[in-house]
Parts: C-alpha cells; structure tokens; sequence
C-alpha cells in the first residue's frame, strides 16, 4: 500500500455495539472513505448516524461497548486495526490527533494549559519541555490566541469556551500529525465566537499541509473549511461529493432534506396583530442577578437589567443573544427559579410573585420551562413514562389509567413511538430526548412555554423538525412560547418579534414580519455572524473590527 | 465473542440479568440467614454446655467443629453467633444508612440553614471515638441486644450522612431537580423519587462496607466484655475468647474467623453484582 497517494483509506468498515440484552447492532455498515494528503475531509450527518464513531476508527479506538468488526483502516499505509494496541497507542498524537467537541470536558481543571498541550510531546518523548513550550506559543499565535506568549500559564476556567477550542488544537497539533480529527470543535461555541475560531483552524490547516476530517451536523460550517464532504446515514456513507457538489447539485434525497432543513422558513403565521388589551405575560424593569443586593439595588453581579416585555397569546417571543447575554437568566427569573431583584411580572392579568415557592401551583403549571440540554433535564433513573406521569398526577391528580392514556397521547403529540414508554432517558437519542423534555411540559397544560436554547444542542435536521412540532402544537393548543436561542435562523423561524439582548440589556427588538434590517451595531454583528451555505463566505466576511472588538469577548 | 451472541444471558427472560457472583452470595447469606433465625432448634447442644472434658479439641463426629477453649461444642456456639452477629450489625446497619442517608438528601435539597445545622452536628458526632462511645454508652445502661444495636448504629449515622449529601449534592445541581421543584415538589418527593434512585447503588455498596464495620465494632466491643455477655457470644467474640487456640491449629479460632469472612464477603459481592434490569427488550 506504501506509495499510494491517499492518507487514510477506509475500505469497508464495519463497527458493531452490543446492548445488555446481548443483541448486536452494527453502527457503521461497511463504509469506505479516502483523504489525500492535505486534504479536509467533512462527515456530515444526524446524531447517531456514526459520524464519531468512523471518525474515531482513525485512531483505531472504538467507544467502550462497540468493536470494530470488519474492514480495514489504512492510515499512511500501516493497517491501524491488524496493529498491536501499543502501536497503535504510539500512533496517537503523532500520526493522528483529536479535536474535541467539548474542551471545557477534554481539560483538566486542576493543571495549568500549557503543561497539558505539551503533554503529547511528553508522552512520546517528542521533544524537549523546552521546546516544545516555544512551538505551542508558535501554534497559539498561528491558531490567533491573545496574548500568546502567557496564555499557557492560565487555568482552563480562566480563558473563554472559544479561547479553550483553540487551545485544544493547539494541544492536536503539537505533535506535528498528519491528520487531524475535529469532532463538532465548534458547535458548542456562540456564531460570533465560531467565526473566530473557523478562521484560526482553516489558516492553520492551510498553512500546515495537514489532512483533515471534520465532523460536524452544521453543513454551513463545514461548507467554509472542508474540501470534500461525505454524507453519512445510518452508518453507511449516502453521497460523497466536492462541497460544491454536495451543496449545489446533491443528489442524495437525505443531502437535499439536509439542505432543505438549512434554508430559512419564514414563519408563515407572523402576521402583525394589533396588540390585544391584555397581554399573556407583561415584564416591566425586570432586575435579576447573583450575590447579596447592594445600596444601589442591583444585586452584586447583575445579569438581567431592567427588562420589559409584553407577549400576546398565541403569540411568540424570540430572545437571541451570545452566552452570558443574560437571556437564560431572564427565563428563569419569569419561571422563579431565579427570584427578581426588581421588577414587576404579571402573568394573564395577575401580579406573580418574584420566587416559585410563593406563587400557588396553578401559576406553577401554566408557566413551564424547557431546559437546553434533555441530558440533564431528565432524570436518568426513570423510564420516561414516569417522567411524564408525574405532571399528570401532581397538576391534574390523574389515577393510573388516564395518566397511561395521556402519556400514549402526549408521546404521539411530540411523534415519539409510544414503544418508548419503558426505556431511560440514555437510551434515546439526543432529538428524542428534547421531545421528550418538552412532552413533560406540554403535560401541565400550560399557556406559556419558556424555551431555553431547546434545538442547540440538536443537528439541523432534527432541530427544524422539532421547530416545526412547537409550531403545529401552537395552532393546536393556542400555546405561547418565549423562545431563547444564540441561533438567529431558529427564532425567525418561529417568532413574531425577537429581542436581542447584550449584556444583560436589551439592545433591540424586532419585527421579523417587518423585514428592517436591524439597527444596532450587535445586532448587525450577530446577524452577519450566522454561517452561510457558501464555501467563500468565511473568506469574504468582512467584520468591522472596532465593532467585534467592542462587541466579542474571544 | 462471536459465537456467543446466540446464547442469551441466563435470566433473560424475567427481564433481568442475574450474576452468577451475586447469586453465589445471596444464596450464603440467606444460608446465614436461615441459621440465625433456625439457630435454637438446629443447636446440637446448649451454647453454655461443656461438652468434652478436653478443649480445643479438633473436628470429631461428635463434635463437628470441635470444642473451644472450655470444652464447649463449637459448632453450636457458631450457629447462636450467627444469630447475634447477624442480627444486631444488619439492624444497626440498615437504620444507620437508612436515617443517615435520608439526613444528607435532606440536607443536600434544603441547603442553607437546615445543611448547616444538620452538618455540623453530625461532624461533631463523627469527632467522638466509636469505641469510647460504645463503652460511655454500655457502661451508663449496661449491655442489652437494643442498646448495643442503636449505639452502633448512631455511632455510623454521620459517615452515611456525609457519603450521602456529597453525592446529592451533585444530583442537586441537575436540571431535573429545577424542573421538579418549580413544579412545585416537596422534599420528600425530591429525595425520594428524584435523588434516591441515582444514589441508591452507591448508597448500597457502602451499606455493604458499613456492615462490614459494624461486625467489627461489635466484635470488639464483645472482646473487651462489653457487648453480648456470656454464655453468648457473637462471632467476634468466639475469634477473641478462642485466640489461645492458635497455635494448636483449633477449628475454634478457624471457624468463627471463616464464618465473618464469609459473610461480610458476601455482601459485599452481591453488593456489587445486583441483578440489572435488562432494558433493550427488543432482543
């Protein structure tokens, strides 16, 4: 095989699981895949769709439960799966590297950065610490990291989520691989963030010569750095193409529903209304934050300022922001999880009081809120038919027997397989999870729903088709959503009027129906932060740089 | 690995997958069990009865396990032990976790004041010598099988409190447990329903070592004549009064020793290797 042009050529793999009932479950069917030297290769597709676990065969590891079943795995011409787990572990940080999809989760707390992203070199015996200190402050100037000289001294909970990806490139590339694995780098980070971090991996990239694989669910961020995309399906690879292939002429219906589920859907009930007397929820000078309330007032670290809102019913509120923005914190201080400092909330024409222990459990059930991340919303413990079944008993006192009816109800309202019942929350995927999480509040029957980032954690796919559920149970059950997101895309989608917030304030609010451009130097910067399906987009972006500076905390 | 995908695991078809290690244990320590509570009726002879003029006698027909040091029959004196041992540690260790662990959920989902009080009062339980408070204790009411018991469970009261809190403190922090609670729960269903069933196998897996401690204590308190007083004695007590037996290879001093490994072992085993709910049912 020595001599042959491409890097990595996968021919026929074939990865299975065995689940605790001892059935087998081929995750990856047989798929094949080359990179040329050089080259950035995309895996694109659905969570569950084995995208990690093709690009993890690279390194010739499979996840605990699974085993690579078939095929062969050459990488540079050595046979990655006919190798001793030794040689295959010196392999590793040398030949090829992993890019995380969480580097808060991928750091240790505890060490400091620079002793970790030399560690590689350590471990192989590379080079000298020496050395290899003055090549990771080359890679953190290349990867475009302030101050690059200190940077390594710090803690990771002393440098920004997007300073951290960085960083955790940095660590990949120090040992000089061949191919670099980058497993969603940047999908946990905000739009304005990720520019700045797609532009560092692409320059590096270029500028390097590596080969690359990229997995990621957002075909619009792979469009910007990969050269070739593969589009994967349960487990076998549906449609390999050029990125202008695979964007302008894809063949595949999978890639076209891809694609489809990318481009925008105006929101077809936006109509402006007048405004009704009586709002379903009125906000006026809402003040929340942490810490003892100082003489002024505000609470010490303030992260909500004097917010007012007004939403109608049947009507839907979008409030888009960057992480740290405060628009979390505002849903849980209108839930009370988080009681105001200041500030009045009156909900369908009555006062609600500032914490959830004093408002009466009929003001609990007509406001619910829906968590980010289904993970940690639902308890791991339970079968989702009990999850389900507690709202119903404790808001309505259903017995038993209705309660097993609604539940067959509400899992056919959010499309779920009433199959479902029995299993734990692990067992689903991360779409059916969120469905799930919202199915419980839809159980209280409430007339508002907070949605707090419900479809950031979710591919494209899967996100617009649970957008299009929220949409359908409104026109059902005349419900009104409060829908928090950083994704602009999203909330145009389904909102009647978005918010923009910044810091703690508002900064903005605008009329989607409309169609005004926004007016607010942030605004602008977030609306022409969010990726284009356009290869030359990154490239031709031109942000202004007074305003990022003013605006991105990188 | 191939071959064996056919063949499902055993117990597949309750829904459950058994282990045969747990198995193994559970079955000894239900044989323990059914001697503690059989013991009065399965004795050969009384416990206090000297049976052979000569002692630490080794294993004879007639007495299966030989004779202790004062010529009396070991082998019934092992099954009352059982009944002494297992009985008193099991109730002491069951109510030890049971108010130490609701202690610490209540703790970890009240916070602020009620973590506070409940805290320090506990650590400045645990400050206290368990042996110095045993022997405080037995000397201020003398020794009873419910003295005994409620001090060696208040004595592991704290440790299961603050096993517990830190791991509900982490269980705390979930969404899930927002979610319950501006629905409006109450403590008791938050520790219950939502706390409980994400601790409950550690919790177990320190009850098993809890146990395992109180045998000890209990021995030791029985060695220094303050815990079941004679002609009984618990398994710990047996090792101590037969210690002389030592160098002549006695089944005196091997027996009772075996019979707390045995035990103590078990639960931890099954412990560790509880049936498992088998939950993709599509196979």
């Amino acid at each position: 095989m020595a001599g042959s042009p491409n890097l990595v050529e996968i021919r026929d793999l074939k990865v299975e699981a065995k689940t605790d009932a001892g059935r087998r479950i081929e995750i990856i069917k047989g798929a094949s895949l080359e990179i040329a030297r050089g080259e950035i290769v995309a895996l694109i597709g659905e969570s569950g769709s084995g995208k990690t676990t093709m690009a993890l065969t690279l390194m010739g590891y499979a996840r605990p439960g699974c085993r690579i079943s078939g095929g062969t795995v050459l990488v540079d011409g050595k046979d990655l799966l006919a190798l001793p787990e030794q040689e295959r572990a010196r392999l590793r940080g040398t030949e090829v590297a992993y890019i995380p999809q969480s580097a808060a989760a991928a750091f240790n707390p505890s060490a400091k950065i620079m002793d970790q992203v030399i560690e590689v070199t350590r471990i192989h015996g590379l080079m000298p610490p020496d050395k290899a200190r003055k090549r990771a402050v080359a890679l953190f100037k290349a990867l475009s990291l302030p101050s690059p000289e200190t940077i390594g001294e710090r803690f990771p909970h002393q440098v920004s989520g997007g300073q951290l990806q960085r960083l955790s490139a940095a660590m990949a590339l120090i040992g000089d691989p061949k191919l670099v694995i980058f497993d969603e780098p940047t999908t946990a980070l905000d739009v304005t963030t990720q520019i700045e971090v797609l532009k560092a991996f692409k320059t590096v990239m270029r500028s390097s010569g590596m080969a690359g694989v990229y997995v990621s669910h957002d075909l619009a961020v792979v469009a910007q750095i990969a050269d070739r995309i593969v589009v994967l399906k349960d487990g076998e690879g549906k449609e390999t193409g050029t990125t202008a292939e695979i964007l302008y002429t894809a063949k595949h219906p999978y890639t076209r529903e891809l694609l489809a589920a990318f481009g925008p859907t105006p929101c077809d009930r936006c109509a402006e209304r007048e405004p009704e007397d009586q709002p379903l929820l009125e906000i006026e000078d809402l003040t929340a934050g942490f810490g003892p309330i100082q003489p002024n007032g505000l609470p010490l670290v303030p992260a909500v300022q004097s917010v007012s809102l007004r939403i109608e019913r049947g009507r839907n509120l979008g409030i888009v922001g960057e992480s740290g923005s405060g628009k979390s914190t505002l849903a849980r201080t209108i839930a009370g999880i988080l009681p105001a400092a200041a500030g009045r909330i009156t909900f369908d024409g009555k006062a609600l009081k500032r914490s959830a222990h004093e408002r009466s459990r009929e003001q609990l059930r007509e406001v619910q809120i829906v968590f980010q991340s289904a993970d940690t919303a639902l308890n791991p413990a339970k079968a989702i038919e009990d999850i389900l079944g507690r709202p119903l008993a404790f808001y309505h006192g259903m017995d038993r027997k209705a309660r097993d009816a609604r539940i067959d109800q509400l899992l056919d309202m959010v499309k779920l397989p009433r199959t479902l019942r029995q299993r734990r929350p692990s067992e689903l995927s991360g779409g059916q999870k969120q469905r799930v999480n919202f199915a419980r509040a839809l159980a209280a029957d409430p007339k508002l729903i907070l949605c707090d980032e419900i479809t950031s954690a979710l591919d494209t796919v899967v996100a617009a088709a649970v957008i299009e559920l929220l949409k359908e149970l409104q026109r059902e059950l005349s419900l009104s959503y409060i829908f928090i997101s950083h994704d602009l895309s999203v909330v145009e989608a389904i909102c009647d009027e978005i918010v923009v917030m910044y810091g703690g304030k508002q900064v903005e609010q605008i009329v989607p129906a409309r169609a005004e451009p926004p007016q607010h130097p942030y605004s602008q910067l977030l609306f022409a932060s969010v990726p284009k399906l356009d290869p030359a987009w990154l490239d031709r972006l031109d942000q202004n740089p007074e305003l990022v500076r003013e605006y991105c905390r990188r | 690995m191939t071959d064996a995908v056919a063949s499902k695991p055993a117990g597949s078809r309750l829904g459950y997958r058994f282990n045969i290690v747990g198995v193994a244990a559970l079955a000894l320590i239900l044989a323990w069990a059914i001697v503690a509570l059989l013991a009065p009726w399965l004795i050969p002879h009384p416990v206090g009865e000297i049976v052979d003029l000569d002692y630490f006698q080794p294993i004879s027909a007639d007495a299966w396990l030989g004779s202790d040091y004062l010529g009396r029959d070991m082998f019934s004196r092992v099954l009352m032990g059982a009944r002494y041992t297992v009985g008193i540690s099991l109730a002491a260790v069951v109510i030890a976790c049971f108010s130490g662990v609701t202690l610490g959920m209540t703790a970890a989902v009240s916070g602020g004041l009620v973590d506070m009080l409940l805290s320090r009062f506990l650590d400045a339980m645990s400050s206290i010598p368990s042996k110095l408070f045993g022997l405080v204790v037995v000397a201020a009411v003398g020794s009873s099988i419910p003295v005994l018991t409620l001090t060696l469970a208040i004595i592991y009261i704290p440790g299961a409190y603050r096993f517990s809190r830190a791991l509900a403190v982490n269980i705390n922090t979930m969404d899930f447990m927002t979610v319950a609670r501006i629905r409006g729960e109450s403590t008791l269903y938050l520790i219950g329903a939502e706390i409980l069933p994400n601790i409950i196998r550690p919790v177990l897996a320190d009850l098993g070592l809890r146990f395992v401690f109180i045998v000890l204590l209990l021995s030791g308190l029985s060695f220094l004549g303050l815990g079941l007083q004679p002609p009984y004695a618990d398994w710990g007590a047996l090792v101590r009064e037969n210690i002389g037996g030592l160098p002549f290879a006695a089944p005196a001093v091997i027996v009772p020793s075996l019979a707390i490994a045995s035990l103590t072992i078990s639960v931890n085993l099954l412990i560790d290797n509880l049936p498992q709910k088998i939950r993709d049912r599509s196979a």
